[in-house]
């Protein structure tokens, strides 16, 4: 039989929830028995090669990359995990939510304390880059979101065990202490 | 001493002083009836919604209703432990509740809910609010993007002369706390203390006062809010 | 500043129970209650600036800065919708030269929505410094803001006054009564005392017992049976006892206390009389709606005959009873029609309904016994007393005794108020208003029942169908959920006094939801959200208001559910709804490039 195929990605996050993957220590070994790895930073395996069983996804959306990132786990991805705060609820890059994006440009390249030198009053608008959204969304608010692991990031047994589950089929564990928001 | 009125939750004989109410007399008799806005001293709001229970086929919240002889109070039925487990969700759309930054995460009684109900994510969209944070106490922040506007800090924070430190402002979903600026001046460490303590989230905070408890120490790490509730009866 | 506003507080002793008014006296003087005023007010009162603050931000027609030397407030209830308001709003926005919600540049006119003004059967309506402009048009509007510019005073740009007491001196509206039909218990010929010189000759319980023995129910909607409350309120042990009739009307579509406020004040007067008597009360209060003050200076003139011909007062008819009565003006909020949130707000506070227990007949106006009713209720009282239990009860239906007014508006021919007897069926209250081609009628506003044709044999009672007497038509032509159902939402979503965490958080998502459903986004599921949520509605929140907030909703999900069904998506059952385009449209046009989706 062959192995589940997991693929998983950092949109609008910090890397964070992926550290806390790895944060399952010696687990890592019997993980990588378990499962194999597509899409992932962890294998560095940038387009899906081919249809793959679990996605996680660390961070909402922020921009038109994202949504399209997303996107294209929802279409090559069985089920999809939202990973941490900020795939959850928008997390710190959320904190902008509230603020009309034209004020968070400004104060970005224009008129924030950390711009040095911008003396041509340039905005990035090369049509290369990525599109701003008008908010950070949480990814369930963009496509279909099957389980959600909160934390920032989520405790490293919560992913293990929710990997655990959806690989065996088994219910997932869900002691007190592993789910928790920070 | 009064004679004792005795009343049944979801089937266990409770005992009560007269005009006690179902959420304090439940408490003495070690049962754990979820709730937010509920103080002890308190004159009850009955704001939050979290301690509805149903007497009679009707629902009522705990904190405000007197227990009556032979009443029989559905507490931990899965309808009203859904029906709460929403309330906090509710919560935590209307307002901007994020835990990895807040100074009481970890503390948080709204937070120690929604660990209790095993809250993976609201079931109700995000509204992200725009909300006014009010920094220009002397002693206190307002962050309002956390308030769950429970009351406790209106009815408990007051002056001398009886007066009210923070009132409501508004109504429906602009409504608001407000801290009143002049008596906030010259409100004292301890007032200041104790407004941070009474308030259920991380909306008043202390100025100049820095949160080192480390994760793992902290009151909900470890140990679930309501499972620390002992029959004193 | 100072002189003026000291001089309201010591009109009103000081006292902080007063706040209400003592608001009102400083916005009429000042047009707002400013920063300054505040502080005056709270140092006058001894109480916390942000107390003060509580009670001015809570109510829709109390402002802390200038709303214009001409504020217009448009009524956009459902019905104003049907009968033009947008246009209205249009041409205000034009001539006026500034958006609703603002005041023009120069500060001369202010535009506001409202809700429901309780004139849905001359719609669209507005009311301009307290004055009440009814069947507006475009064209009026032109007019109007001409005459606002070249600085007339607005009981000026009245031209017609309405029939009846519309026209008397003190009034002077251009209302029209719409009195469409009258009964024999309340739009009837009244002379004063009739009633109460009979209830003053029997003992109190006496009294009681015959309001008991009517089986008279309450009119605002609920239908408690009112001999029953007075009795209780006589069984509480307080110092003192309080009569407090309801005139609050706040229900969109609901007019009927406009009328008997307007050719029958004396009949409600008396019937708070009566009451007083009954529970052994001093004073009464009746609440009136700020959007009624346009009969203010009226009805206190009728307060003061009655008490010149010593029916109100002391030693009343010389039979030793000592009872007056005050009139409490509210300041724009529909949660105040709720009894105990009336009662707050009688007391200066903000009108947030209270925690039952205790009931208002234990614990009521200043924590005393009190009685609350609606002026319908208490005017039916006085016939009751003057011609006896049975007569009353020979009228309406089995549990439902009496004569029922009923305000019908919306997409009619003969909008107004009738007086029926309980039991009348939908169909030929159809028929009366001279509706044909009707899709849909809403039976107790918004908080109430949307029904269907199919349901229109049912009859108007507290059995089968109960109403605080607003009766909405909505036409064919109308489409249910955008016109109606999104628009009593918003008026919820504006009303909700904001303490119940469900009530201040679910209306708002659920109209996000509705709007969904309606661009074409909605899938199954999201019908079942809204019946789950509006579900949770019900059993969580604390007042009637809340609990109801879902029905528009819920009851036209129940009732129209093909109406549902027929926006949703059955291609999919998940729609984020989310719209990449609309998500990058700001940040592509401020940085200058084409979206490139």
């Amino acid at each position: 039989m062959s192995k589940p195929i997991v693929a998983t990605t950092s949109l609008a996050g910090c890397f964070g929830c992926h550290m806390s993957l790895l944060d399952i220590d010696e687990r890592i070994l019997e993980l990588i028995e378990l499962v194999e790895f597509n899409k992932s930073p962890v294998d560095d395996i940038k387009v899906f090669t081919k249809q793959c069983d679990i996605g996680l996804i660390e961070g909402g959306c922020c921009n038109s990359e994202n949504v399209h990132v997303l996107k294209e786990f929802r279409k090559n991805c069985k089920i999809l995990v939202s990973l941490g705060e900020c795939a959850i609820m928008g997390g710190l890059p959320a904190l902008r939510n509230g603020i009309p994006v034209k004020e968070c440009l400004q104060e970005a390249y224009l008129d924030g304390p950390t711009v040095i030198e911008n003396s041509g009053k340039i905005l990035p608008n090369d049509d290369e880059l990525p599109m701003i959204l008008d908010k950070v969304y949480p990814c369930h608010e963009i496509v279909k979101i099957d389980y959600y692991l909160p934390g920032c990031a989520p405790r490293a047994d919560l992913i293990w065990n929710a990997l655990i589950a959806l690989v065996t089929g088994d219910e997932l564990k869900l002691p007190y202490e592993v789910v928790k928001f920070d | 001493m009064a004679e004792k009125i005795k009343f049944t939750i979801d089937g266990k004989e409770c005992y009560a002083e007269q005009g006690q109410t179902i959420l304090a007399a439940a408490l003495d008799n070690g049962v754990y009836i979820p709730s937010l806005c509920y103080l002890k001293d308190l004159i009850p709001a009955g704001s939050c919604r979290i301690c509805n229970v149903k007497v009679s086929g009707r629902f009522m919240t705990a904190c405000t209703t007197p227990v009556n002889d032979g009443m029989e109070v559905e507490n931990n039925t899965p309808e009203l432990e859904e029906l709460r487990k929403s309330i906090v969700e509710m919560l935590f759309v209307s307002g901007n509740h994020f835990c990895p930054a807040c100074e009481k995460s970890g503390n948080c009684e709204l937070q120690a809910l929604a660990y209790k109900y095993q809250m993976m994510v609201p079931r109700f969209p995000y509204i992200f609010p725009e909300k006014e944070v009010d920094p220009s106490s002397p002693k206190l922040f307002i962050e309002r993007n956390r308030c769950i506007l429970c009351k406790r800090c209106i009815r408990s924070i007051k002056d001398e002369s009886g007066k009210s430190l923070f009132a409501f402002k508004k109504r429906g979903n602009k409504l608001m706390i407000n801290l009143d600026h002049e008596l906030a001046a010259t409100m004292t460490d301890e007032m200041a203390e104790e407004a941070m303590e009474i308030c259920p989230v991380g909306s008043i905070l202390r100025k100049e006062k820095g949160f080192d408890q480390p994760i793992g120490h902290r009151k909900f790490d470890k140990q679930a809010i309501g499972s620390d509730i002992k029959s004193v009866i | 500043m100072r002189n003026a506003v000291q001089n309201i507080l010591k009109k009103f002793g000081n006292d902080r129970g007063r706040l209400m008014d003592i608001l009102k006296g400083v916005q009429s003087e000042l047009g707002f209650v400013n920063e300054e005023a505040k502080k005056l007010i709270a140092e006058g009162l001894d109480m916390s600036y942000v107390d003060v603050e509580q009670t001015l931000s809570f109510y829709h027609f109390f402002t802390d800065s200038s709303r214009g030397k001409y504020t217009v407030y448009l009524n956009n209830s459902a019905v104003a919708e049907m009968m033009g308001r947008s246009d209205v709003a249009a041409a205000f926005e034009r001539e006026a030269g500034c958006k609703f919600g603002s005041v023009t540049e120069d500060g001369l006119i202010g535009l506001y929505d409202t809700s429901c003004i309780g004139m849905n059967d001359q719609e669209p309506a507005a009311i301009i410094n307290g004055k009440v402009f009814t069947n507006l048009t475009s064209y009026d509007v032109k007019d109007l803001v001409a005459a606002m510019r070249s600085g007339k005073v607005v009981s000026d740009l009245i031209t017609k006054y309405g029939d009846g007491k519309n026209s008397d001196g003190l009034i002077k509206a251009m209302v029209a009564n719409n009195i469409r039909k009258s009964g024999d218990v309340l739009l009837t010929s009244h002379k004063a005392g009739e009633g109460m010189v009979k209830a003053l000759d029997m003992e109190p319980a006496e009294v009681v017992d015959i309001v008991k023995a009517s089986y008279l129910r309450g009119r605002g909607g609920a239908g408690f049976p009112t001999g029953l409350k007075w009795d209780f309120c006589r069984k509480s042990n307080g110092e003192v006892n309080f009569v407090l009739c309801n005139c609050d009307e706040g229900e969109p579509g609901t007019f009927k206390e406009r009328i008997l406020l307007t050719e029958y004040p004396e009949l409600v007067f008396e019937g708070m009389i009566i009451a007083g008597y009954a529970i052994e009360a001093q004073e009464g209060i009746l609440y009136l709606r700020e959007e009624y003050e346009y009969m203010l200076a009226y009805l206190e003139a009728v307060l003061k005959g009655m008490r010149e011909n010593n029916l109100l007062g002391e030693n009343i008819l010389g039979k030793g009873f000592n009872y007056d009565i005050r009139i409490q003006l509210g300041a724009g909020a529909y949660v105040c029609g709720e009894e105990s949130a009336l009662i707050e707000s009688c007391e200066g506070k903000r009108g947030e309904p209270r925690n039952r227990p205790p009931f208002p007949v234990q614990k009521g106006y200043m924590q005393q016994p009190s009685v609350v009713n609606n002026a319908e209720t208490l005017a039916s009282v006085v016939k009751i007393l003057k011609n006896g239990a049975d007569w009353y009860t020979m009228r309406g239906s089995r549990e439902s005794t009496g004569t029922k007014l009923l305000s019908v508006s919306g997409d009619c021919k003969y909008p107004g108020v009738y007086e029926i007897e309980w039991g009348i069926r939908v169909r030929d209250i159809l028929d009366m208003a001279g509706a044909d081609d009707v899709q849909a009628v809403q039976v107790g506003g918004p908080s109430g029942e949307c029904i269907g044709p199919k349901e229109f044999k049912r009859t108007i009672c507290f059995e089968d169908l109960p109403t605080g007497g607003s009766i909405i038509i909505i036409g064919n032509k109308r489409n249910l959920i955008k016109d109606v159902v999104l628009n009593f939402i918003d008026f919820f979503i504006e009303e909700s006094c904001g303490s119940c965490a469900p009530c201040r958080t679910l209306p708002p998502i659920m109209k996000n939801r509705l709007e969904k459903i309606l661009n074409g986004h909605g899938v199954m599921q999201d019908v079942k959200d809204l019946e789950q949520w509006g579900a949770k509605m019900k059993m969580a929140n604390r007042c009637g208001l809340g609990q109801t907030a879902a029905n528009p909703i819920l009851s036209t999900i129940r009732n129209f559910r093909e109406k549902y069904e027929e926006l949703i998506r059955k291609d999919v059952d998940f729609d984020s709804g989310f719209d990449l385009a609309a998500a990058v449209a700001d940040s592509c046009e401020y940085v200058g490039r084409k979206p490139n989706l």
